[in-house]
């Protein structure tokens, strides 16, 4: 299809766009950007996660202007907040959700990259940058719970921080320059805050050159094929937008369900009573979407190596463009690997539910096994595949896919009545 | 074509454009509605918290001012000029012609008892703190208040005499809880 001709010689939009094109550039990206006819609705959790980004920001800023660093106070303002300041308790709680939503966001949004193989190339640095972006998510989210100099705050501070005595000679002097001190303290709090404030702002930039990247190339699709005609794209504006715009509607409704009517759910209790250094709570663990991570670093009885493996954990993801050289994108066409994605995907959520547990017994097995299939899945699995995987046979082309195979003959007008 | 296409062609001609209209109309609609509602009330959170709010009454006894005596208290974050004045003081103020006056008001519409006036102390020009409270202050060329800023005169009943302020000081909202105390706000 052909790009909407903007007319540089009328009206104050064409004298600006003449001179800064703003207008060309929407046209260009949001509204005639062709897009694969056959998005599914896994396609919806890119703008959602923007849109999370944004809700973060905006709660984010007006918080910051009721809240006070400081460890004497800042347990009290939170609390003030929730209490005296109008609607404040729907800004935490907004916020304190969000983070948890933007997770999930993040998460779904990776484990559909990770099916149908949008990581690929020439999409590597895409993919790159979305992990980038992850690791930007888990600190400011670290940082961000924190804030209220909970228990949970504070321990969790100690915990995470102190992972870094375990590197050998130089950890003690890094986990004393985290802290600006000698434990968790009032210089932990105040560079926590500053960097909790700035990190969304690196993360917003980072999102940007996610969507060059994206932009590049265009959206992967179910199917895997590259585009190959004009019949296979149809404009992004209004077909997506109106996809969009209904995932939006599904997902703030669970939002919205979580802010008013559980809205502690995801979180501790224990965060509602004030950091005391004296005493660590009997049961500590990180929020929800550190756990399968949490469950790595607990797997193995050595701390270095715990440590190690639990970064190892997210850096893997790194290399997933050159650890499954496979062809072929969609796991749709690939019987093998399908299967062994499924069984990672539930080998994720019972990771995720070991870290919760205690660390004994029977637990301590279950994410050993779990650990191992985590990193086979990356290290042995993904390569062998790559070799010896046979697919089954590929639709000639998106169109093909998307219309019964017997009336692919006429393919050309099935498209254009799409693009009218 | 495929039977799909066909079907497509044969509802695009009965396209029902009042249906879509509508459609579009009361989903754009929500959407500005719930956008406005969830902006405001996320404005709403700058407004002054409970907690300032019920900081914004203050009580002040007066027993210890001595007649020609000043006394700055503080109320809603703002000090308050608090003096005791003289019988001449009150004399002069009453004596001014209020049709001379820039803002135009009588002492008595600025008094609960004429022995105290009670105003907030800040210049109506640009928010500078007047001078005067202190012994040896400028009380500027009218007994009263005088602001270094930008230079206004103020006289004992605090209203603006000279210079570029526009009104006379504020007399905030207070009652004689007693004889000798005051609730100010």
């Amino acid at each position: 299809m052909k790009e909407k001709e903007i007319d540089n010689s009328k009206g104050i939009s064409g004298w600006i766009d003449k001179r800064l094109p703003v207008f060309t550039f929407i046209n260009h990206n949001l509204r005639d950007y062709p897009t694969p006819k056959n998005l599914n609705y896994f396609w919806n959790f890119g703008s959602l996660a923007g849109i999370t980004l944004v809700i973060m920001i905006i709660t984010g800023i007006l918080l910051a202007m009721q809240y006070t660093a400081n460890t004497e106070i800042a347990f009290d303002s939170v609390e003030r907040i929730m209490r005296d300041v109008n609607n404040g308790w729907l800004l935490r709680y907004i916020h304190m959700n969000g983070a948890s939503m933007f997770f999930i966001i993040v998460y779904i949004h990776m484990f559909r990259g990770l099916y149908y193989g949008s990581y690929k190339y020439p999409r590597e640095i895409l993919w790159m940058l979305g992990v980038v972006i992850l690791l930007l998510m888990m600190a400011t989210a670290f940082m961000g719970y924190v804030l209220p100099w909970g228990q949970m705050s504070f321990w969790g501070a100690t915990v995470i921080t102190n992972l870094f005595s375990a590197f050998p000679i130089i950890g003690d002097y890094i986990v004393t320059f985290l802290w600006g001190g000698f434990s968790v303290d009032n210089p932990t709090l105040t560079r926590f805050f500053v960097l909790h404030y700035l990190l969304p702002f690196a993360i917003v930039g980072v999102v940007a050159l996610h969507l060059v990247a994206l932009h590049q190339f265009g959206s992967n699709n179910p199917t895997g094929i590259d585009v190959k005609s004009e019949g296979d794209t149809i404009p992004f504006h209004p077909y997506y937008t109106v996809k969009d715009y209904l995932g939006l509607g599904v997902y703030l409704i669970v939002f919205a369900f979580l802010v008013f009517f559980a809205p502690n759910f995801l979180g501790h209790p224990d965060n509602y009573i004030p950091a005391n250094p004296l005493q660590t709570p009997a049961h500590i663990v990180p929020e929800w979407y550190f756990l399968p991570f949490y469950a790595i670093l607990r797997a193995v009885p050595d701390k270095l190596l715990g440590v190690l493996l639990m970064f190892a954990a997210v850096l893997v993801l790194f290399f997933l463009p050159w650890l499954d050289k496979h062809k072929i994108r969609s796991a749709n066409f690939r019987p093998f690997y399908k299967q062994f994605y499924w069984l990672f995907f539930i080998n994720c959520i019972v990771l995720g539910w070991v870290g919760a547990m205690p660390a004994e017994g029977i637990y301590v097995l279950i994410s050993r096994i779990a650990t191992l299939y985590y990193f086979g899945f990356f290290l042995v699995i993904m390569p062998l595949l790559s070799k010896f995987e046979k697919t089954t046979e590929l639709p000639s082309s998106i169109s093909a896919a998307v219309i019964s195979e017997k009336f692919d003959n006429k393919e050309p007008s099935t498209s254009e009545s799409y693009v009218k | 074509m495929s039977e799909k296409d066909l079907k497509d062609n044969e509802l695009s001609d009965s396209v029902d454009e009042e249906k879509r209209d509508f459609l579009f109309i009361t989903t754009a609609g929500l959407a500005v509605a719930g956008g406005a509602v969830t902006a405001l009330s996320l404005i709403d959170t700058m407004n002054p918290a409970k907690d300032v709010l019920a900081l914004s009454t203050t009580e002040v006894d007066l027993a210890p001012i001595e007649e020609g005596q000043s006394l700055t208290v503080m109320w809603r974050g703002k000090p308050i000029f608090i003096r005791h004045r003289t019988s001449e003081e009150i004399r002069t103020a009453n004596n001014t012609s209020v049709s001379d006056l820039k803002h135009m008001a009588s002492d008595e519409s600025r008094v609960k008892n004429p022995k105290w006036l009670v105003v907030v102390g800040v210049c109506t020009h640009l928010g500078c703190v007047p001078l005067g409270q202190k012994v040896g202050d400028n009380k500027g060329e009218f007994g009263g208040w005088f602001c270094p800023c930008h230079g206004s005169h103020y006289d004992t009943s605090g209203r603006i005499r000279k210079g570029p302020a526009p009104l006379n000081l504020e007399v905030p909202p207070y009652d004689f809880v007693s004889d000798d105390i005051i609730k100010i706000g």
